[in-house]
């Protein structure tokens, strides 16, 4: 494993019973890359997500997240790692400010670390006025951005990011990139799963996965050229209409 | 000849807490018989509320609705025996199986499968293989089509389709416009809604929603005829760098990430490209091209909502 | 018709499929039947008691002798005066003293009357009570038999007279009790859950977007669980009769009858509940505390209603439980007919058709 790899994976693996629901995949994110994980519905990206996040436990193969072993270390990996997915973000009756409090107070953060982060994020997202908000009470697309901001509180090294822009109009959806490329601009890596394909296209490197195993790997326009496509759009459908052949 | 689907200055607002939302703002469109129609927009558009006014499950503050003719509040249970409903969520019996769950919404109508065999056969076929399991079961493309064939079973005349495809991977996603292209052959009108941008070029006519309003109505090409500036897409090696540089450029109107490019409109006229290109080499950019591109949807959709 | 018939079937397929909620559906009532039974009862058995006899006599010796073959009591202490009461209460090797006075069977004799004194320890006023009315009871039992033979009438004194239940079982309280408590949980709380389970998958939206006439909705949604319930009625009727020895004095149909009216007035409560709430756990909580704990408190089968106070006694009256609890005491346990019950049948029948207009007037033939 070479110093600069965020996460490397090799040979993971996770079996329900008969199901083989990621089959031996084997992978490193760099530090500080947006890294784009790609699959069809089924393909085994939610688990191999949560393997990890250290919130399942690989059937074999070996993981280093963040510095750490999967198996070894969980904990340290859990405290390293932000995460953030379209359905839970952050709780709707709590104001942003008790958000703020909870997750900073999670990741062990000081009550002045708590007050500083806060006051960075509000000006940084322009929410100064809405600080003692309940969350519920705001856009869709504000609470998105929130509750990215929020995952990465704690300085993470690592942000996983399931299905972040689900449903978000066309211009915070871009804001939301933007908050991404800084972050990782910054040296924070990003995990990203996406269902829009030109989003994929904004990631340094892409994987798709497909019937457990990842079948490509490489930069969007890498994979334009080897597919001979015109865009991740129609890699991605030539990849995955094989599966769905593969299966019946 | 008579509309299929008809809205007249629709309002809608709902109580949240002790803030009032308009979920609809004084909507009107017709959607001609036969049609592939699309409400495009993000979540908060108003497109579910404004698919359960016309399937009578919701009554409007204010105007007028007809389905097939009939007025959506005092002809409710004429509606209701001939329109088709997918509701958002996926909404089958997941302890039932798919046999099951076919006959228990073909009863309900007052049908069977055999009758209207013919309407749900392309899909029927799909799912044929699997209808002993559980529709829990199936994966995501799969519940689609089975609530597709549910929603069809009675052949309806006009079918209300709300985010068929969201979440759904890319590759169902295309299966399931091409269902829906052979179901409009067939003649049943057809209402989809999708946060997708990129599949309202596979509609007949668009409505695009933001916020309770219709943006914009018009054929696809109809709407990206409209744009109102020339549009630019620009690549360099450091993606990041070349927004943040055209975007402190003065010259620069908008400038979006699109895919492998960024999406440009300048506020002059006469765009001086070569002295834009010249900037940003003095930047550092290297592999840098700028070119004129067509616009998209989802460029007018941001146009639209810039206004 | 075929469409209501089939409605019912998927209900089936839902209910059958779910085998963990099948499982204390069914298992519920009979677990809470047996641990009431058996368990929780209140009877005492093999109490140590001590007897005092001053008299010594044929009739105080039968007393005893009565006392001692009940399976209640075992006389543990024979005392000699009244000096050696004090220190075998303190040490608590009894909980019952049986004193008799002097020359008692000459008083019995020549008087017709003859006191005998009851001292029971304290401590736990129930079982102190569930002890003197036993010892009472088999006094009185004496005393009756006694008049079969002696041409005059006796009077032993003492104060409790049980009537239809002279053993004092604890099962024929709870049997009732109990009906009413699993009739109204299975009942208005799977009601309630199954409708708003709908709701909340988004299946609703698609039935009531279909030509289906919502009452038949309702009815497809109860008529399960309404089956259900007369199951579980049978299974609790046929434990109290076999194993905890209750048995029905009563007519039996006129006993199913005031289930299934019960049953009904649960499923309608079921009906209100799930017009109100938004989501499962709602309607479980709404059903738990609105229905379960008033139906337990109020019945009168837990905590005598005489004994409350008057705002509660007169919130009582509106738990349709304690008129059923009332309704199946008399016609299970102390026998009687329509004769007695029809007032507590009509309160019943119209709470009934009061719940079941409003649930159905409120019930969503939209989403709002």
């Amino acid at each position: 494993m070479s110093m600069e790899a965020a996460i490397s994976v090799s040979d993971l693996t996770k079996r329900f019973g008969d199901f083989t629901a990621v089959d031996g995949i084997t992978f490193d994110v760099k530090k500080g890359e947006i890294f784009g994980f790609l699959g069809a519905n089924g393909a085994g990206k939610t688990t191999a997500m949560r393997m990890l996040c250290g919130l399942s436990l690989p059937t074999s193969g070996q993981a280093n997240v963040a510095g750490f072993d999967l198996y070894k270390e969980p904990e340290k990996i859990k405290k390293n790692i932000g995460y953030m997915s379209q359905k839970f973000s952050l709780y709707g009756d709590l104001t942003i400010r008790e958000n703020n409090r909870f997750y900073g107070g999670i990741y062990g953060l000081t009550d002045q670390q708590i007050k500083e982060k806060t006051q960075f994020m509000l000006e940084h997202l322009h929410l100064e006025d809405q600080a003692d908000t309940l969350v519920r009470a705001l856009p869709l697309g504000w609470k998105q951005k929130l509750s990215f901001s929020v995952s990465m509180i704690h300085d993470p090294k690592i942000v996983f990011l399931d299905e972040p822009t689900g449903g978000v109009d066309p211009i915070t959806r871009r804001e939301f990139w933007s908050m991404i490329y800084e972050a990782a601009h910054s040296g924070t890596t990003v995990f990203v799963t996406t269902h829009y394909m030109d989003e994929a296209e904004y990631c340094d490197r892409v994987s798709i996965m497909v019937d457990g195993k990842i079948e490509a790997m490489d930069s969007p326009s890498a994979l334009s050229k080897q597919y001979n496509a015109k865009g991740m759009e129609e890699v991605f459908v030539q990849l995955a209409r094989k599966a769905i052949r593969s299966d019946n | 000849m008579e509309a299929s689907v008809r809205a007249q200055n629709i309002f809608k607002s709902f109580q949240s807490g002790k803030t009032k939302v308009e979920a609809l703002n004084d909507i009107s469109f017709e959607v001609e018989k036969g049609e592939l129609f699309g409400l495009i927009g993000p979540d908060g558009a108003g497109k579910t509320t404004l698919f359960r006014i016309f399937t009578t499950l919701m009554i409007a503050n204010k105007g007028n609705a007809w389905v097939d003719g009939l007025k959506v509040v005092s002809q409710y249970r004429e509606i209701r025996k001939r329109v088709g409903y997918m509701p958002g969520r996926f909404s089958l019996y997941q302890d039932l199986t798919v046999e099951e769950n076919l006959s228990f919404f073909a009863t309900l109508f007052d049908t069977t499968l055999e009758e209207n065999y013919d309407l749900v056969k392309d899909i029927y076929i799909q799912i044929e293989p699997f209808k002993k399991r559980r529709a829990g079961a199936l994966s995501g493309g799969m519940k689609q089509k089975l609530a597709l064939s549910c929603a069809l079973i009675h052949k309806p005349s006009v079918l209300f389709l709300d985010e068929p495809t969201t979440g759904v991977d890319a590759v169902s996603r295309q299966e399931f416009w091409e269902l829906l292209r052979n179901l409009q052959l067939q003649g049943i009108t057809i209402v989809v809604s999708t946060p997708y941008m990129d599949e309202a070029s596979l509609c007949d006519r668009v409505a695009l929603m933001q916020a309770g309003k219709i943006l914009d109505l018009d054929t696809p090409s109809g709407i990206t005829r409209k744009f109102s500036k020339t549009l630019w897409s620009a690549s360099s090696n450091d993606m990041y760098q070349l927004m943040n540089d055209l975007k402190a450029d003065e010259r620069v109107n908008t400038c979006y990430p699109f895919g492998q490019y960024h999406h440009i409109t300048f506020k002059g006229l006469n765009q001086e490209i070569q002295s834009i290109e010249k900037m940003l080499a003095e930047k550092g950019h290297v592999d840098l091209t700028i070119q004129k591109t067509e616009p998209t949807i989802e460029d007018c959709f941001m146009e639209l909502m810039n206004q | 018709m075929k469409q209501f018939l089939y409605f019912i079937r998927k209900e089936f397929y839902h209910l059958l499929r779910d085998r963990r909620t099948l499982f204390i559906l069914f298992g519920m009532p009979m677990a809470q039947i047996l641990i009431f039974g058996f368990a929780l009862t209140n009877e005492v058995k093999n109490s140590r008691i001590a007897i005092l006899d001053n008299s010594k006599d044929e009739v105080t010796l039968s007393i005893i002798h009565r006392l001692e073959a009940s399976r209640y009591f075992t006389i543990a202490e024979n005392l000699n005066s009244y000096a050696e009461l004090e220190p075998v209460f303190q040490e608590g090797k009894i909980r019952l003293a049986v004193v008799f006075p002097e020359q008692f069977q000459n008083s019995l004799l020549h008087t017709n009357e003859a006191p005998i004194q009851l001292i029971a320890d304290a401590t736990d006023p129930n079982v102190a009570n569930t002890l003197i009315n036993y010892a009472s009871a088999i006094i009185m039992d004496y005393q009756n038999s006694m008049k079969e033979t002696k041409e005059f009438p006796y009077v032993i004194k003492t104060e409790l007279r049980m009537l239809y239940n002279p053993q004092l079982k604890g099962s024929y309280n709870f049997v009732p009790g109990v009906m009413a408590m699993i009739l109204m949980l299975v009942g208005a709380m799977m009601t309630s859950i199954s409708i708003v389970r709908e709701t909340e998958l988004g299946t609703m939206e698609v039935i009531l977007v279909s030509p289906i006439i919502p009452i038949r909705i309702i009815l497809a949604k109860m008529i399960p669980y309404l089956l259900l319930s007369m199951v579980n009625i049978a299974s609790i009727l046929i434990i109290s009769v076999y194993i905890l020895e209750v048995p029905i004095n009563g007519s039996l149909s006129l006993l199913l009858f005031e289930c299934f009216l019960f049953t009904l007035t649960a499923l309608a409560l079921g009906l209100l509940i799930s017009s109100i709430s938004s989501s499962q756990q709602v309607a479980m909580l709404i059903s738990l505390m609105g229905l379960f704990l008033p139906t337990v408190m109020f019945s009168g089968f837990m905590f005598p209603i005489e004994n409350m106070p008057m705002p509660l006694q007169l919130l009582s009256n509106l738990i349709p439980a304690k008129w059923f609890y009332y309704i199946v005491k008399d016609v299970m346990i102390k026998g009687t007919g329509l004769e007695t019950v029809w007032k507590e049948t009509l309160i019943l029948i119209g709470m009934l058709v009061v719940l079941l207009t409003i649930s159905i007037k409120k019930f969503k033939v939209r989403l709002e």
